[in-house]
C-alpha cells in the first residue's frame, strides 16, 4: 500500500464526524483505481540523500546556525510530496538518509550502504565539491542519477562534470549573473570588490568578476579582507571604512561564503552604498522572503514539517526528490533505467515553485531555474531580469551557456 | 393596480436584449469585493470580504454570494445587495476555488493547503465529506448532469475525478504542470484544463477521461514561460474558449472544434481569469498586477474598455438575474 504522506494531519479537526478513517479512505481510492485498472502497484523506488557533514564557523552575530538537517528536510518534504502524488498511480517512494561525519571514510560509507540496500539508483547528494566527484566516481553509482543539491563550484558544471551527474542547486556564476542582472537595470554599474581569504572566497569572486564583464559592469576596485585575529565588534567601525574608501563606487561587493565579516560590512562602508554578493543584497536558489508563483504554499508545507524557513539547499533538496517522483509519475513506473532516460532527455519539464518549467541543461546536467536577488526582509527581483535575452529561454542568460562549457560529458554538443 | 403600474415601469425601463448585469470581482490584496455595472461598466460598489479572497460565485437565484476567503479559511456567504455577510460556512483549510453543484446546494471546495476537497451542503451548512486528493487542489468543476466533480492538483498535476454519489475520488488523469482550473463544456461531454507552468490546455473526454488534444500557444515577441494559461470561459455558443495566459498579458480565443487559436487579445497585466457575460457578446478578464478589468467584445474578439478595481483582482463572477440563465461564473 503506498505511504500516506500527511494527509491526516492537521485542518479538518473540525470536521472528524464526516471525515472516513484515513485508512478507509486511502483503501477505497486504491480499490476504486484497480476497478478504473490502473496500473498496478509498483516496487518502491529508494532515492538516497547522502550528506558529508561539514565543520562551519560560529555564527559572528548571533544568527541562527545553518541548521544540521539542511537539505535533508527538503528532501523529506519532496518524499512526501512524491508520495501523495504517485499513488494516484501506484507508485511508492522512499528516502534513506546517510550522514557522513567530517573525516570519516566516504568509500567505505558508500560500500557500506550498496551492501545494506542493493543497487543505488537516484542519489541526492549535499557535500562539496572532491566528495560529491568521488561519489559520482565510485563504483557503487555506476548505475546511479546523483543529483547535486550542495556544491555550487562551477568546475562541476564545466571541465569536472560527469555524465548522471545532475545539479538542482545553481553554480556561482548563475548566482553572480543573476546579480549582476540585476545592478545592470538598477545602471549601478561599479563595483567595489572586498573577497575573503577562503577558497570559496576566492571562487565567488572570480564568478563575479566573470559576470560584471559578461554583462557590462566594472570593478573599479578590490579589497581582500581577513576576519581572523581580528575581533570585528572593537574594529569594523574603522576597518571597513579604510578598505571600502576607493574610486567612485555604486555598490559594495562582497566575496565571504563562510559569513565570517559580510554582515558586518553593511552600513559600515565608506561612502553610503548597498552592499551586494554573499551578504546584503544576495543571490540565491531560495529564501525566506520568496513568496510568489504559489512558493507561499512550499514555504507553509516545509515550515510546517521542519519548524523552520527553507533556505536554498532544502529547497535543492526537496527539488531533486521532486524530480524524480515526478518523472516516475509521469512514465507511470519506477523503473530506474526509464526515470533516469527520462530525466536525461531534453523533453523533461518540472515545476520548481519560481514561475516557469524547469529542466536540465542537455550540455551538463544544470537545471534551468529563475534566481532570486533578496536581502532577508524581501525578494527585490528575480532573474532572468527584463531585458537580458537569450535565443533559447531567458533562463540559459545565467550560467555557463553550450558554447561557453566544456562539458562533454553529456555527449552530442560542442 | 399600484403593483400593474410598478411592473410596467420596470419593463420599460429594460431595454430588450441588452439586460444590464453585475460582474463581482474579488480583489485579493484589498480583501473586497468590487461590483461593476455592465450598463455603464463602472464600479459602483466595493465592499469588505474575508482575507484573501479568491474564487467567487452565486446561488442560482443571484440572491447569494460566495466567496473563498482562502486566509480566513472559510466560504463567506454574502448578500450581494448590501454586501453584508449573511454567514460562513465551513470550508476546511485554505479554500481556493469551488464549485456549485447544479442541485443549487452542494459546494465542492479545494483546499489548496491540506489536499482535500472539501462538500458542504450550503444550504444545511455541514460538511458532508472530506476527499483526498492531490497536492495543492485549485481547479474545481461539477459537470452539467451533476454527477461527476474534478478538482486540479498543481503539484501532484493531475484531474481527480470524485463520483458525487458516493462522494469518493475514483480516477485521476496526469495533465500538464500545475494545472489550476477546470471547466465542463455545456453537453458535459469534455472537460477542457489549463496547465500555468506548462502552458498547455487539456481537452479531456469525459467518458473515457483521456486528453484528447493539447493545446500549446504562441505569441510573437514574448518568450514560451511568459505564456501560462489559467482561467477558461467557454463560449455560450460552445464555439469558443477564452483562456487566460497570465504574465503574457493576453486572453487565447480557441475554436472548440479544430483546437486552433484565433486571436490573442492584449488586456491587462497578469490575467487571472474570464468570464463570460449572459448573451455572450462581453467577456471580463481580471489583470492581477494592473489592478483592472479588461471587457472584451467577443465579435470583434478586441479589449473595448478597462475598468479599476481593488489591488490583484483575481476571480470574476455574473450575477444571475431572475429569468435569465446565467453564463456561469468564473471561479
Amino acid at each position: 500500500m503506498p505511504k500516506r504522506a500527511d494527509l491526516t494531519e492537521g485542518g479538518r479537526g473540525a470536521f472528524g464526524r464526516h471525515v472516513l478513517p484515513a485508512l478507509l479512505l486511502a483503501f477505497v481510492v486504491l480499490s476504486a483505481s484497480s476497478v478504473q485498472a490502473a496500473p498496478p502497484a509498483s516496487p518502491t523506488l529508494t532515492i538516497h540523500y547522502v550528506e558529508r557533514r561539514v565543520e562551519r564557523p560560529t555564527p559572528l552575530n548571533n544568527e541562527p546556525p545553518i541548521p544540521d538537517d539542511e537539505g535533508l528536510r527538503g528532501a523529506e518534504l519532496g518524499l512526501r510530496d512524491g508520495n501523495a502524488t504517485g499513488r494516484f498511480v501506484g507508485l511508492s517512494f522512499a528516502l534513506k538518509p546517510t550522514v557522513i561525519e567530517p573525516g570519516a571514510d566516504l568509500q567505505a560509507a558508500l560500500a557500506a550502504l550498496a551492501r545494506e540496500s542493493g543497487p543505488l539508483r537516484f542519489l541526492v547528494v549535499n557535500a562539496p565539491a572532491d566528495d560529491l566527484l568521488a561519489i559520482a566516481d565510485a563504483p557503487e553509482t555506476r548505475e546511479a542519477v546523483t543529483l547535486n543539491v550542495g556544491a555550487p563550484d562551477v568546475r562541476l558544471r564545466d571541465r569536472d562534470c560527469r555524465a548522471r551527474l545532475l545539479h538542482v542547486l545553481p553554480s556561482r556564476d548563475m548566482l553572480t549573473d543573476a546579480l549582476a542582472q540585476l545592478l545592470l537595470y538598477k545602471r549601478w554599474n561599479r563595483l567595489l570588490l572586498v573577497s575573503g581569504p577562503g577558497a570559496d572566497d576566492a571562487l565567488y569572486a572570480d564568478a563575479l568578476r566573470k559576470s560584471a564583464k559578461k554583462f557590462g559592469a566594472r570593478i573599479v576596485a578590490e579589497a581582500s579582507f581577513d576576519a581572523r585575529g581580528a575581533d570585528l565588534r572593537d574594529s569594523a567601525l574603522k576597518e571597513f571604512a579604510l578598505i571600502t574608501r576607493g574610486p567612485e563606487h555604486d555598490v559594495v561587493a562582497v566575496a565571504d561564503e563562510r559569513a565570517e565579516f559580510g554582515a558586518n560590512l553593511v552600513y559600515n562602508t565608506a561612502s553610503p552604498r548597498p552592499v551586494v554578493g554573499t551578504q546584503g543584497l544576495t543571490p540565491t536558489a531560495w529564501g525566506r522572503p520568496v513568496e510568489a508563483w504559489a512558493a507561499v504554499q512550499l514555504q507553509g508545507r516545509f515550515a510546517k514539517l521542519a519548524s523552520r524557513p527553507m533556505g536554498a539547499i532544502d529547497w535543492a533538496g526537496w527539488m531533486a526528490v521532486h524530480a524524480v517522483t515526478e518523472a516516475a509519475t509521469q512514465l507511470k513506473s519506477s523503473d530506474p533505467a526509464a526515470i533516469r532516460d527520462l530525466l536525461l532527455s531534453k523533453k523533461f519539464e518540472v515545476g520548481g515553485f519560481k514561475g516557469r518549467a524547469l529542466s536540465f541543461r542537455p550540455w551538463n546536467g544544470q537545471l534551468r531555474q529563475p534566481v532570486f536577488v533578496l536581502w532577508p526582509g524581501a525578494v527585490v527581483a528575480a532573474a532572468p531580469v527584463e531585458g537580458f535575452l537569450h535565443r533559447r529561454t531567458e533562463l540559459d542568460t545565467l550560467g555557463l551557456d553550450e558554447p561557453e562549457s566544456a562539458c562533454r560529458a553529456f555527449g552530442g554538443n560542442g | 393596480m399600484i403593483f400593474l403600474r410598478f411592473f410596467v415601469g420596470v419593463a420599460l425601463l429594460m431595454p430588450l436584449g441588452a439586460q444590464a448585469h453585475e460582474v463581482y470581482v474579488s480583489n485579493e490584496r484589498d480583501n473586497t469585493v468590487s461590483v461593476i455595472d455592465s450598463a455603464t461598466w463602472e464600479v459602483t460598489r466595493t465592499f469588505p470580504v474575508g482575507r484573501r479572497p479568491r474564487g467567487l460565485t452565486f446561488s442560482k437565484d443571484g440572491r447569494r454570494l460566495f466567496v473563498c476567503a482562502s486566509d480566513s479559511d472559510a466560504v463567506q456567504v454574502i448578500d450581494p445587495d448590501t454586501g453584508k455577510l449573511l454567514h460562513d460556512l465551513p470550508s476546511g483549510e485554505d479554500p481556493e476555488q469551488f464549485s456549485l453543484a447544479p442541485d443549487g446546494k452542494t459546494l465542492f471546495i479545494a483546499n489548496e493547503n491540506n489536499a482535500t476537497t472539501t462538500v458542504v451542503d450550503a444550504d444545511t451548512r455541514k460538511v458532508l465529506a472530506q476527499i483526498d486528493v492531490g497536492i495543492e487542489p485549485e481547479g474545481m468543476a461539477v459537470s452539467p448532469d451533476g454527477k461527476l466533480a474534478v478538482t486540479t492538483s498543481e503539484t501532484t498535476n493531475m484531474v481527480h475525478w470524485i463520483d458525487t454519489g458516493t462522494l469518493q475520488a475514483t480516477d485521476a488523469t496526469p495533465v500538464g504542470q500545475r494545472p489550476r482550473h477546470a471547466e465542463f463544456t455545456r453537453d458535459g461531454r469534455r472537460l477542457w484544463v489549463s496547465s500555468e507552468i506548462g502552458g498547455t490546455v487539456a481537452v479531456i473526454d469525459v467518458a473515457t477521461r483521456r486528453v484528447i488534444e493539447t493545446i500549446g500557444f504562441e505569441i510573437k515577441g514574448i518568450s514560451g514561460d511568459r505564456i501560462q494559461p489559467v482561467g477558461i470561459a467557454l463560449a455560450e455558443d460552445g464555439r469558443s474558449a477564452f483562456v487566460a495566459l497570465g504574465p503574457s498579458d493576453r486572453v487565447a480565443v480557441v475554436d472548440t472544434e479544430s483546437f486552433k487559436v484565433k486571436a490573442y487579445i492584449l488586456v491587462g497585466r497578469r490575467v487571472w481569469h474570464v468570464a463570460a457575460l449572459p448573451g455572450g457578446e462581453r467577456l471580463v478578464t481580471t489583470n492581477g498586477v494592473s489592478g483592472d478589468v479588461t471587457v472584451i467584445d467577443a465579435g470583434s474578439l478586441k479589449a473595448i474598455r478597462s475598468i479599476k478595481v481593488g489591488r490583484y483582482p483575481w476571480g470574476a463572477a455574473v450575477r444571475p438575474v431572475a429569468g435569465v440563465r446565467s453564463a456561469g461564473a468564473a471561479e
